[in-house]
């Protein structure tokens, strides 16, 4: 923790500190920094900034290719104030592995994080990442999920929803956007038994931050699973992209959710459901559906019932005012509940 | 000490020697007993090191790249379609000119299947920008694992030891194993100045934009060229230490007034040598094995050849359309010299169809030919094939030549 000090302390004229003055001067860690080259409103640069800095500075970072290793650097330049490894598409899993390995045999402490898209996970690094996980490699592998490849110009990857228009799964007179059902990554994931698999959204950074210490934490390969919009893919406007996430989770139609050992052990309640279509409509990958035709009002019908679905699964039903909940999570609490 | 060990016993020994930090293995005939072995190795508690059984090739070099890439000396072997499907971490590697070590146990590549040696593999990521190194016997192939690490730490570049699939891996030979102390004070330990530290952070393996990649281009390919020096130390300080050598860049043997060469790479040289010298009714020729292929030794070449007027060369991998492959390199390092040879190429042996001591009297024939032979496939029996598939130009049939 050598770049983190409190040397720069408040202390009153009585030597005391003012933990409120300290909690507020106290240096934030950033091992994302600014200067790169994300869209505006881009949720996958929101979504590393939040992970690193929850994750500290005794960390490496093993980067897939995609939108996230290409914005940040660029010979000579790099966002990264961590060391930082891009190798392939297909491989994060692989090398943060090897990394890891090698930290163990040489006795460094340093966690390695690895980084990745949907893209890099769901499909093309699938089995790095089941490999990395099935040997147990102390690593946390964080997925930015934003649902297709941005990177090449929006083309559907098998997380992309149900429905959902990208530029291989366009909407038309045959077609209503994608046919398959977006993978559950998570559930096969968590069917490695690993110690921890989770959730989050960067509509909740408190959320986000403490499944990133707690996952730091555990001795061994976790994963988490970030929804993360992407403005240009979902279409909607870049100073949207936290009400859209935010949506996505109060819509039921993304559950925030933690599995240990393959268990279910937590899930954000939601306090005010809303109907899946104030998320679809928000967003011009869906605007297909909007039409008013037989197809269209079954897919709606057919997306809600999906919502539901996860409501009853995860017991997504808030209970009324709860710290935790959708309301209650994205609120920075001092006292009482503690902040994450 | 002097031992019986199949080779790829002998070669797990001096990995061990070299005291990996890390090594990721996944199996594939004809490289099994290499990963087998290391692993009985650290069971047994005789090497410490993070065994990493990988599943996949792809995640073998992968796994092998992040952990030279976070400091550790790193080791992993492969073979035929495991070297295809490592192809591009195996370009990622030596792009990000990461130091590490890879034994291929050449074989084939399928279709059609075959698990038998010839040199297609490791051909087919030629142009990866790994040093490639090939070993005629076990004692070689030992003593350069131990030098490859060395290698691959003064050039920062992997370095890929070319060992013939079962010819040398599967079968026993006397070894000369030598001792931890040899090898200590012959490889100094692992440091590897780029690597991934929370103290020290670096990026590695950013985008290049069209104003970089050329002159990341330039430096990889320079720094395969000057490889040659390190190459060429190595074994000399090798010798010093322990009274062999392998050669250096290549390896040449037969009479200095010799007018016939033969260019080859492998264990194939022991079978010429031997048909040689059991064949003095016919000519002496003087065998050039190219130990260093890439770098490919073209000055060192030049200078073996001088005197010669004919030179074959044995290819054991083929470019289906084109000409022998070790042959055009040959022939582009020699035309223009002075009194250049004639310059002949066969592929023979692939497949793992065996190459008896009568090719040497198949090869010194070609070169005694009026006729030039470009390229042609040494040993195709047409009678096999169906009437259309008997392409005359492209084969040396048996007896033919």
């Amino acid at each position: 923790m050598s770049t983190i000090t409190n040397a720069g302390a408040p202390t009153r004229a009585d030597g005391t500190i003012s933990l409120t003055e300290l909690r507020e001067q106290q240096p934030r860690f950033q091992g994302f920094v600014g200067g790169h080259r994300a869209c505006v409103g881009c949720g996958q640069a929101l979504a590393a900034r939040l992970v690193t800095e929850a994750a500290g500075p005794d960390v490496a970072v093993a980067n897939a290719t995609g939108c996230l290793e290409v914005f940040s650097t660029a010979w000579p330049d790099s966002a990264w104030r961590v060391p930082w490894l891009h190798s392939l598409f297909e491989n994060a899993g692989a090398i943060a592995s090897g990394m890891e390995a090698a930290y163990k045999a040489r006795g460094v402490s340093a966690k390695v994080l690895a980084f990745a898209g949907d893209g890099g996970t769901f499909d093309i690094g699938f089995q790095s990442l089941s490999g990395m996980i099935e040997r147990n490699h102390n690593v946390l592998y964080v997925c930015y999920d934003n649902e297709a490849y941005m990177n090449t110009g929006i083309q559907r990857s098998s997380s992309t929803p149900h429905a959902a228009a990208t530029t291989t799964s366009p909407a038309g007179r045959e077609r209503l956007g994608k046919r398959h059902m977006k993978k559950d990554i998570l559930q096969i994931v968590a069917a490695h038994h690993m110690p921890y698999a989770a959730t989050a959204s960067v509509a909740y950074p408190s959320d986000l931050r403490k499944k990133v210490r707690r996952a730091m934490e555990i001795e061994g390969t976790t994963f988490l699973l970030v929804h993360s919009p992407c403005p240009l893919g979902w279409r909607h406007d870049g100073a949207k992209s936290v009400e859209v996430a935010r949506l996505a989770v109060t819509t039921g139609l993304v559950p925030i959710i933690e599995l240990e050992r393959g268990s279910l052990t937590g899930s954000m309640p939601i306090r005010e459901p809303r109907p899946v279509v104030d998320y679809l409509r928000a967003q011009g990958r869906f605007e297909h559906l909007f039409v008013d035709t037989p197809a269209a009002r079954e897919e709606l019908e057919h997306i809600q019932a999906l919502a539901n679905y996860n409501m009853e699964r995860y017991q997504l039903r808030g209970s009324g005012h709860d710290a935790r909940d959708t309301a209650g999570a994205d609120t920075v609490r001092r006292g009482g509940v503690r902040w994450a | 000490m002097r031992q019986a060990l199949e080779g790829s016993q002998a070669i797990a020994r001096a990995v061990a020697l070299c005291r990996p930090d890390v090594v990721s293995a996944y199996p594939i005939t004809p490289q099994t007993h290499i990963v087998e072995n290391i692993a009985k190795l650290v069971a047994d508690g005789e090497l410490k090191c993070e065994y990493v059984s990988v599943e996949s090739e792809h995640s073998a070099a992968s796994v092998a790249l992040g952990a030279a890439a976070a400091g550790a000396r790193a080791y992993t072997a492969s073979a035929s379609q495991g070297i295809l499907l490592m192809c591009e971490v195996l370009y990622d590697i030596a792009g990000l000119r990461i130091p590490m070590v890879l034994t291929c146990a050449n074989r084939a590549v399928s279709a059609p299947l075959s698990i038998w040696n010839d040199h297609q593999d490791s051909m087919a990521v030629r142009d990866a920008g790994w040093i490639q190194i090939h070993c005629a016997d076990n004692q070689e192939a030992v003593d350069t694992t131990i030098q490859a690490f060395r290698i691959a730490q003064d050039t920062d570049l992997p370095v890929m030891v070319c060992v013939d699939g079962f010819t040398l891996t599967h079968t026993l030979e006397p070894i000369e194993l030598p001792t931890q102390q040899q090898v200590d004070d012959f490889l100094p330990p692992f440091v590897f100045a780029r690597a991934l530290d929370p103290r020290k952070p670096l990026s590695i393996g950013t985008m290049a934009t069209p104003d970089w990649f050329t002159e990341a281009r330039h430096s990889h390919h320079g720094a395969v060229l000057a490889a040659a020096e390190v190459i060429a130390a190595a074994d000399a300080d090798w010798q010093r230490i322990t009274g062999r050598c392998g050669g250096g860049l290549l390896a040449v043997d037969g009479p200095d007034d010799a007018r016939i060469g033969v260019v080859c790479m492998g264990s194939i040289t022991g079978t010429l040598q031997d048909a040689r010298a059991a064949s003095p009714e016919l000519p002496a020729a003087r065998i050039i094995r190219l130990r260093s292929y890439r770098p490919f030794p073209a000055q060192a070449l030049r200078e073996a050849c001088a005197g010669l007027d004919q030179v074959v060369v044995l290819e054991r991998a083929l470019a289906p359309g084109g000409v022998g492959i070790v042959g055009a390199e040959v022939r582009a390092a020699l035309y223009g010299t002075p009194d250049a040879p004639r310059v002949q190429s066969v592929a023979a042996g692939l497949g793992g169809r065996d190459m008896p001591l009568t090719t040497y009297a198949r090869l010194i024939a070609l070169a005694q030919a009026e006729a030039t032979t470009d390229f042609a496939i040494l040993d195709v029996e047409l009678d096999k094939l169906p009437e259309a598939d008997r392409y005359a130009a492209a084969a040396m049939a048996g007896g033919q030549a």
